[in-house]
């Protein structure tokens, strides 16, 4: 086998073996995001009674609490960025990244000062990277983050809010993840969590014209809120867990499958140009041959004479 | 017919009962609380503690809820938890090694989310 024909096969080798590695990464990613929407499914019944619960209390009463007042003036904010922990997910930590990094500069701007959080290996090498200060930071979970995950993650964040500004905390929280739309499209977005606006909730949720019942509240409405608005955080930051989750392994399974495709397209072009290189291998044999053969013919010829 | 409540009882993340019911009892902060088809209109903090619920064909649910709230409207009550577990999904035999532990360790929480399971358990 000439050594032409040789490398070919070698590269051709290589790239099958490669392209089924995708083929299985693109299945796991495939069957793990029917899991993530599976669970983004089973949380949302909570996050539903628990923001019908939210609105009862906020058009029920006129309760004030640090998680819904709006400071005067703004000057520092918290945002918490949600990235994955493994890459191989084509453009998705970096859309998430450039979105936070959009975001912090429309802040400092206004002249906010900007505390980051993040969640994910790949947010935090990347502002380590950079030398940018992350003020708490959360790995190992992003694949399948649970509500205790949620838990941990909002817990500094809460306190950061009811914490005085001028004693180290923040007076509003961001939080910059991916939304799973659908299998094909996933957008990173910023959304403002804290302070909530309860008249904003109660807009999304309930239907135009529902009436809500007076509640008696057990033990009072301000312990009610006192309760629910962290309840009411933790499970929105869960949400977005999950739906950073789903879209991660959407992103996966796309950059997989194009890996793939492109595999099978190498492997293809290999294809010919081995062949070509076999082809010309034996046409040059063969005019070997017959160059050799009327060679000898010539000679023989000659001596005949 | 007797009157009836529809009741959804949902964790974090999942739903772990609905159904109709005739009674439920749940332990809020300020004490234990029965609700019937018909109530008014509540929303309170729950303690960790077992709920009861008395389904309308006479069965009896109870399950381990561990925080959350209770709220009732238009004859639908909504139990919410971060964690809430059906008496019959609980593993008595882990509870039980739980509660040693968290004593051993001195661990309030955990010793009293086990023994809120037990008591699930021996309500059922």
């Amino acid at each position: 086998m000439g050594a032409q024909l040789r490398v070919y096969k070698r590269r051709i080798r290589s790239v099958s073996a490669t392209k089924k590695i995708t083929k299985a990464m693109e299945m796991i990613a495939a069957s793990r995001v029917v899991k993530a929407q599976r669970k983004v499914a089973a949380s949302t019944p909570y996050a539903t009674e628990l923001t019908r619960a939210v609105t009862a209390v906020g058009t029920g009463s006129n309760t004030k609490h640090p998680l819904t007042t709006q400071a005067e003036t703004v000057t520092r904010s918290a945002v918490l960025l949600l990235t994955s922990d493994r890459g191989l997910a084509g453009a998705f930590n970096s859309n998430a990244i450039k979105a936070a990094e959009r975001l912090t500069e429309r802040l400092e701007r206004e002249g906010k000062q900007v505390d980051t959080y993040i969640v994910g290996r790949r947010g935090v090498a990347h502002y380590n990277f950079r030398e940018r200060k992350i003020t708490e930071s959360w790995t190992g979970f992003t694949d399948e983050p649970t509500y205790a995950d949620a838990k941990k993650v909002a817990a500094p964040l809460i306190e950061a809010i009811e914490t005085e500004t001028a004693n180290g905390g923040v007076d509003e929280l961001h939080i910059v993840y991916t939304e799973f739309v659908s299998m094909m499209t996933q957008t990173a977005l910023d959304d403002r969590l804290l302070p909530l606006s309860l008249e904003e909730v109660a807009e999304e949720t309930a239907p135009k014209g529902e009436i809500l019942p007076l509640y008696e509240f057990e033990p009072s409405a301000e312990d009610v809120l006192d309760a629910l608005l962290p309840r009411y955080v933790e499970s929105r930051i869960y949400n977005a867990l999950l739906q950073s989750a789903a879209s991660k392994h959407a992103a996966t399974r796309r950059a997989m499958k194009s890996a793939t495709d492109n595999a099978g397209e190498l492997i293809e072009n290999l294809t010919r140009l081995a062949n070509a290189a076999r082809q010309a291998e034996i046409t040059q044999e063969i005019s070997e041959i017959v160059g050799g053969a009327s060679a000898l013919a010539d000679a023989t010829a000659g001596s005949d004479r | 017919m007797a009157a009836e409540l529809h009741v959804e009882l949902v964790a974090a993340d999942r739903q772990v009962w609905s159904g109709e019911a005739t009674l439920v009892v749940a332990r809020t902060t300020s004490g234990d609380i029965g609700v019937m088809p018909g109530h008014q209109p509540l929303l309170g903090v729950l303690e960790s503690g077992p709920v009861t619920i008395r389904t309308s064909d006479g069965a009896t649910v109870v399950a381990a809820v561990h925080g959350g709230f209770i709220s009732f409207a238009d004859n639908k009550l909504s139990l919410l938890a971060e964690i809430a577990e059906l008496a019959d999904e609980i593993d008595v035999q882990r509870a039980q090694r739980e509660l040693e532990r968290a004593k051993a360790e001195g661990d309030s929480t955990a010793e009293r989310r086990a023994e809120v399971r037990l008591r699930a358990v021996s309500a059922h």
